[in-house]
């Protein structure tokens, strides 16, 4: 097996990561942090599964994810944008409230159907949603850094006050940004489920974190953070291959590791939003 | 001068003044109690409340629901011994939390914590043969250390190089989690097994169990002497925390860092040894698992009391004794989340979905709390 092996089940592993990265990069830019992405990744997984068993169509399924990826992320905007609850408890309660209700909801353990395939020259067959993620990973970037509505955005994320001056509110951003956090994570839960055509128990095994390793390593841009993801995703591509001999333990800390080291400014300094996680008194 | 003293001596002594002042002190606390805490009463009834409903909602009785809870945590010692047993780890990881959010630290790594000090506990214990005097402190010591040691790496990066500590402990569960699924997979596996755990600590590294010593309680009961050291912690810790030096330093810090700066207190010093400290007790909750249950470390043994330890310490108003009264709860939870499971048909997720949504209730009532003060 060579590394070229190794391009389908990169992209397998990259895609969910990706989205998700990129939902959390428009909440943490908006100045809310989000350790919900787990959770609200989660929910998307099993959203799909029953939308697409109950109406039988895996659009339905698609929709039904995003709903539902909405409506805990708007759990998590109210908590903490309405009451300025604490950002991190919140977030952790979302996540133990997406295990508890996926786990007393648990859809009939059955086969769905996957998303829709697209066959294209050279590259291969995939879901569509493959095919999706640059264009919104460019979409986001174009979106945050080079329009108006990018500039409120980061600048509800950068100071508490400056959209105040400018009369505009603080709270409508952040909402629009948790909420973009929910439809991206939920969509990227929706690409695993799709992916492996059944839904179990914390089947996200811990990827909403590795996203959101992703966002700071790629310091809170989509382009970077994307591309971590493809890093993080290559690191359990070689995980599942086995390729080498390096114990899959060593592969699977990677992306903490380095977020850890880039975090701290050991190895180019990632500088996060800088009122993430204020909220004016 | 006329010396007041006597006079009021006297007031004190006489009967009729106490019976009247009694009755009226007891309801002036009991007010202050429930003005102070009733987010978290209010919570807590909420969450008991909406279980009924979604038992209504399923066409059973909630009723039911109530007796079974109440049968299966308290109707005896035996029963009542396995709610504290499962009250031991959540009061460690409680403290933990709330020691650190005390100084205004988010500990979410208390998970990787205890991971790795049962690990080292395990360790101790599997390869000296030592009596169980030295042994038993020796263990609990190394596995302190152990998560402690695990704490200080983000309270170091923070203090240094003022990096969060929430993505930095929770970097650190992971590697936690990796690193003991490597050494018990692949160096410390118990030969010829195909449990990923290790051979068994010594008996001279075992804590007893209470049932042995305490007539009332069956011998089978699994509640340990880990419980009698969480109750110990949960003293020490209110001491600390109101009482010694450090303990002002670490509210000073948690308050105003920057006032504390003023007032000569190194603020980053105080974050990784509070960071440590944190680590430590989390660590316990790991130490009760290997030497109080298991006698051995079990690969992924931990149902989320690192996660559970953050619900308890919110809780508990981050206040050692509220720590133990709401781990008290999660205990019992967790004990007849199992019952209810298999009497009512109920699945466990209601609890943990229960959970959720009492935290999220829990944070926004104190907000208001807050504000309307």
């Amino acid at each position: 097996m060579t590394i070229i092996d190794l391009i389908p089940s990169t992209i397998r592993m990259t895609i969910p990561l990706g989205y998700v990265a990129l939902g959390g990069i428009y909440s943490e830019r908006s100045g809310v942090i989000n350790i919900a992405l787990e959770g609200l990744m989660l929910t998307g997984a099993y959203g799909y599964v029953v939308g697409t068993q109950t109406t039988g169509s895996v659009w339905m399924g698609l929709f039904f994810a995003i709903g539902l990826g909405i409506l805990f992320a708007l759990l998590h905007a109210v908590a903490t944008i309405t009451f300025h609850a604490e950002q991190i408890v919140t977030g952790v309660a979302v996540n133990i409230l997406a295990i508890g209700v996926t786990d007393y909801l648990t859809p009939a353990y059955e086969r769905v159907e996957g998303l829709p395939e697209w066959k294209l020259p050279v590259i291969g067959t995939y879901s569509f949603l493959v095919y999706l993620l640059p264009i919104i990973m460019i979409a986001s970037h174009i979106l945050l850094f080079k329009t108006p509505w990018g500039l409120r955005l980061r600048a509800a994320g950068e100071s508490t006050e400056a959209l105040k001056t400018l009369s505009l509110s603080r709270a409508n951003w952040q909402f629009f940004g948790v909420i973009m956090s929910g439809i991206l994570a939920s969509i990227g839960g929706c690409y695993l489920a799709s992916d492996v055509h059944y839904f179990s128990e914390g089947m996200t095994a811990g990827r909403g974190y590795v996203a959101l390793a992703a966002v700071i390593f790629g310091n809170w841009r989509p382009l970077y953070g994307v591309a971590a993801c493809l890093l993080f995703g290559f690191a359990s591509s070689l995980e599942l291959a086995d390729l080498w001999n390096i114990p899959d333990q060593v592969l699977k800390i990677i992306p903490h590791v380095l977020t850890m080291i880039v975090l701290a400014g050991l190895v180019g300094k990632s500088r996060p939003p800088a009122a993430l996680g204020k909220m004016e008194s | 001068m006329i010396n007041r003293s006597i006079p009021r001596f006297e007031i004190i002594l006489n009967i009729r003044t106490i019976s009247v002042k009694l009755p009226i002190y007891t309801f002036i606390q009991i007010r202050k109690l429930l003005n102070n805490c009733y987010p978290q009463l209010l919570a807590t009834c909420g969450f008991f409340l909406l279980c009924g409903l979604v038992l209504l909602l399923r066409r059973q009785n909630p009723l039911e629901f109530y007796t079974t809870i109440f049968v299966s945590g308290f109707s005896s010692f035996d029963e009542f011994g396995s709610v504290l047993f499962n009250t031991t780890p959540l009061i460690f990881t409680g403290l933990a939390v709330a020691i650190g959010y005390r100084c205004g630290l988010f500990n979410i790594g208390c998970e990787g914590q205890l991971n790795v000090a049962a690990f080292a506990a395990t360790l101790v214990g599997m390869y000296l043969d030592l009596p169980s005097i030295l042994l038993v402190p020796l263990c609990i010591g190394i596995a302190m250390i152990a998560g402690a040691a695990w704490g200080t790496v983000p309270g170091f990066l923070k203090a240094k190089f003022g990096a969060h500590e929430v993505i930095n402990t929770i970097m650190m569960n992971f590697i936690a989690v990796a690193l003991t699924n490597f050494l018990v997979t692949s160096v410390f596996q118990e030969p010829n097994q195909m449990i990923p755990h290790t051979s068994q600590i010594y008996e001279n590294a075992r804590l007893s169990r209470l049932g042995s010593y305490i007539p009332f309680i069956p011998e089978t009961n699994l509640l340990n002497d880990s419980f009698i050291i969480a109750c110990v912690c949960v003293i020490l810790c209110f001491i600390f925390l109101k009482y010694t030096r450090w303990g002002y330093e670490l509210r000073f810090v948690g308050n105003a860092p920057d006032v504390a700066a003023y007032g000569g207190i190194n603020p980053g010093i105080v974050i990784v040894w509070v960071m440590a400290l944190s680590g430590g007790i989390a660590g316990l909750a790991g130490v009760a698992d290997v030497m109080g249950y298991r006698y051995r470390f079990l690969d992924s043994f931990s149902s989320g009391w690192g996660f559970t330890g953050i619900a308890v310490a919110l809780l508990g108003r981050n206040h050692p004794f509220g720590v133990f009264a709401a781990a008290l709860l999660f205990g019992l939870l967790n004990k007849v989340a199992l019952d209810i499971e298999l009497l009512l048909n109920v699945p466990r997720g209601l609890f943990l979905a229960g959970q959720g949504l009492l935290i999220i209730g829990l944070v926004c009532l104190e907000k208001i709390q807050k504000k309307n003060k």
